[in-house]
């Protein structure tokens, strides 16, 4: 898929995101807005990820262990034909169906239970272990959030991952510096992170983490190093793509009203206008 | 044949190098425990099988998660202690709500550390897991039920978790008895009273038997080693066919084997005469685990005392 159409489906995803999160009247509305483009790119451009292929081993795998941005992941598996989008509109939260608010593998496309923050990298790590030992050309690609990096455990699972070379891991910050509580330098500061990792033994990338082509092209380029494992330090801006949710702490998990369900639609409608007026 | 056996993780760690030679998707993973679990030699023979984490107990249990979500058949190794509290999270969510068919394996668990202390014992383990969906809990009591419970792991479908002690245990079993996960043994007959225990202390319980026969007590023993999925037939015939029941676990008396049969019977409104024996509500006295096992009354001595207040004899 080429920059133009990866930009017009994020556009699009955002739509989703916040007609499904307003509609189930719940979510975590500005984190789904921070990654939409980094899940956008995976499962568009870099990973081989299908229904068809997914109940196969040996394909490209896709761990989401900050869970609570699952409006974003449920987005984009509709989009990629796990399930309906008319299914996603009329049961996300909604009492009685699989689509609770984290990811659960009840739902098709979803390859592992997530929602306790800090466990994804273990699993992703027991993945791409297993591509090695088995000789297998599989990767293995798994999104953090960055206040999820106080969890003790993902640093247990980043020296595994370095210990045993696993240059066929990607772990993806989605570093919007914003979590919960406020700035995330002023709950547990986690800089300076590109050295830390540096520091686990992970050949680390920075990227404009809304920048499609950017994306695209850092996602081109893995392995980074032989024998290293992967860091892409995705810089975004949480509630990217709606002016008055980006970068404002309170959006971690409030709900849009009618009114600002229709500003935030039309404010996206026109950046979609816009997009298509350049070609 | 000697009366006395191996310690069950020495039959366990020898039974799997056997198996795993047969089976290349065998894997062992281990935090800095391979020592502890009589692992060095299967290390040293089937290198390409085992995964080293160091010590991680939470890691362990994600990245076991992740190999066996790539179809590996993996062996989670670590003190009960620390597998069972540190990554019990890992448990629920990534095996047993995940579905991912890792076989946790609780080594030296209960009081089997019992010098090294409270931080090293595991009278939590059922209790924790019990209330966990998705994950079988079981605790062989000799040799045989461990080489059994192996086998029966091998081709599991479920997360499981089996736990294992570090003292030599007496042969309980003929070796063609039937085993089958979730199936209680029934070791010897009685009318009075029935012994049902889990575990380790499943000897002592026999012993306990043993010495009231002399008294014209006639005890039923059972080797209830599958705590999850329960045996509640073998209970209720226990409860409907002898005069009372003991349970004895190396557990605390909370939440275990004694009130899982506590809640059937009361729930099923059989109202035979019950007392639970494990570790009382306390951090245990300090000493091995035969000493602690007589200190709170999981002896044969011990139990037989308690059978004997329980059925009002010599009152």
């Amino acid at each position: 898929m080429n920059t133009h159409d990866l930009k017009l489906k994020s556009i699009a995803y955002r739509k989703t995101i916040l007609e499904i999160i307003h509609r189930g009247g719940a979510g975590h509305t500005a984190g789904s807005l921070s990654c939409v483009d980094i899940l956008n790119v995976l499962y568009n451009h870099a990973m081989n990820i299908t229904p068809a292929n997914f109940q196969q081993v040996d394909r490209d795998h896709y761990i989401q262990s900050k869970g609570h941005s699952v409006e974003a992941l449920y987005t984009i598996l509709a989009d990629q034909g796990f399930f309906s989008q008319e299914d996603l509109l009329t049961q996300l939260n909604q009492s009685g169906t699989h689509f609770v608010g984290h990811p659960t593998r009840k739902v098709p496309g979803v390859e592992h239970n997530t929602g306790a923050l800090g466990h994804g990298l273990s699993v992703a790590v027991g993945l791409a272990l297993a591509a090695k030992l088995d000789d297998k050309s599989y990767r293995v690609f798994t999104l953090l959030g960055d206040g999820e990096l106080a969890e003790g455990s993902s640093w247990e699972a980043a020296m595994t991952a370095a210990h045993y070379k696993l240059d066929n891991l990607i772990v993806i910050i989605d570093r919007n510096t914003l979590q919960i509580t406020g700035r995330t330098e002023e709950v547990n500061a986690l800089e300076p992170l590109e050295e830390k990792f540096k520091a686990f033994g992970f050949a680390v990338q920075q990227v404009d983490g809304n920048d499609v082509a950017a994306l695209a092209k850092v996602l081109d380029a893995v392995p980074f190093a032989a024998g290293q494992p992967n860091l892409v330090l995705a810089n975004t801006v949480k509630g990217k793509g709606v002016s008055f949710m980006e970068d404002v702490k309170v959006w971690h998990h409030k709900v849009p009203s009618d009114d600002q369900l229709q500003t935030a639609l039309d404010e996206l409608t026109a950046a979609a206008a816009m997009l298509e007026a350049a070609v | 044949m000697s009366d006395i056996g191996q310690p069950n993780q020495q039959v366990f760690a020898d039974t799997l190098l056997e198996i795993a030679r047969d089976h290349p998707d065998i894997l062992i993973v281990t935090s800095d425990s391979r020592g502890s679990g009589k692992l060095v030699s299967f290390g040293e023979q089937l290198p390409d099988q085992i995964v080293e984490v160091g010590i991680a107990e939470q890691n362990l249990v994600g990245v076991s998660a992740g190999l066996a979500a790539a179809g590996k058949r993996v062996f989670a190794v670590s003190p009960a202690c620390f597998l069972t509290i540190r990554s019990l999270e890992q448990i629920k969510n990534d095996v047993a709500y995940s579905d991912r068919p890792v076989r946790v394996i609780g080594i030296s668990a209960g009081v089997s550390y019992g010098m090294l202390g409270s931080t090293h014992h595991s009278l939590h383990d059922y209790a924790a897991l019990r209330c966990i969906n998705n994950i079988d809990i079981i605790a062989p009591a000799d040799n045989f039920e461990t080489r059994a419970v192996l086998d029966a792991i091998i081709e599991y479908p479920r997360p499981v978790y089996v736990r294992f002690g570090k003292k030599p245990m007496r042969h309980l079993h003929a070796e063609d008895t039937h085993f089958e996960v979730g199936k209680a043994i029934t070791i010897r007959e009685g009318t009075d009273l029935t012994f049902i225990a889990i575990g380790e202390p499943t000897a002592r319980a026999l012993g306990a038997a043993e010495l009231l026969e002399h008294e014209g007590l006639s005890c039923r023993v059972v080797s209830m080693h599958t705590l999850r999925p329960f045996d509640t037939d073998a209970l209720l015939d226990a409860a409907r066919n002898t005069g009372a029941i003991i349970t004895v676990e190396e557990h605390s008396v909370y939440g275990g084997l004694g009130e899982c049969c506590a809640g059937i019977l009361m729930q099923q409104g059989v109202h035979t005469p019950l007392k639970i024996v494990g570790i009382p509500d306390e951090y245990t006295v300090t000493g091995d685990q035969h000493y602690i096992f007589d200190h709170y009354g999981i002896s044969a001595e011990g139990l037989a005392r308690t059978a004997r207040d329980l059925l009002r004899v010599g009152v």
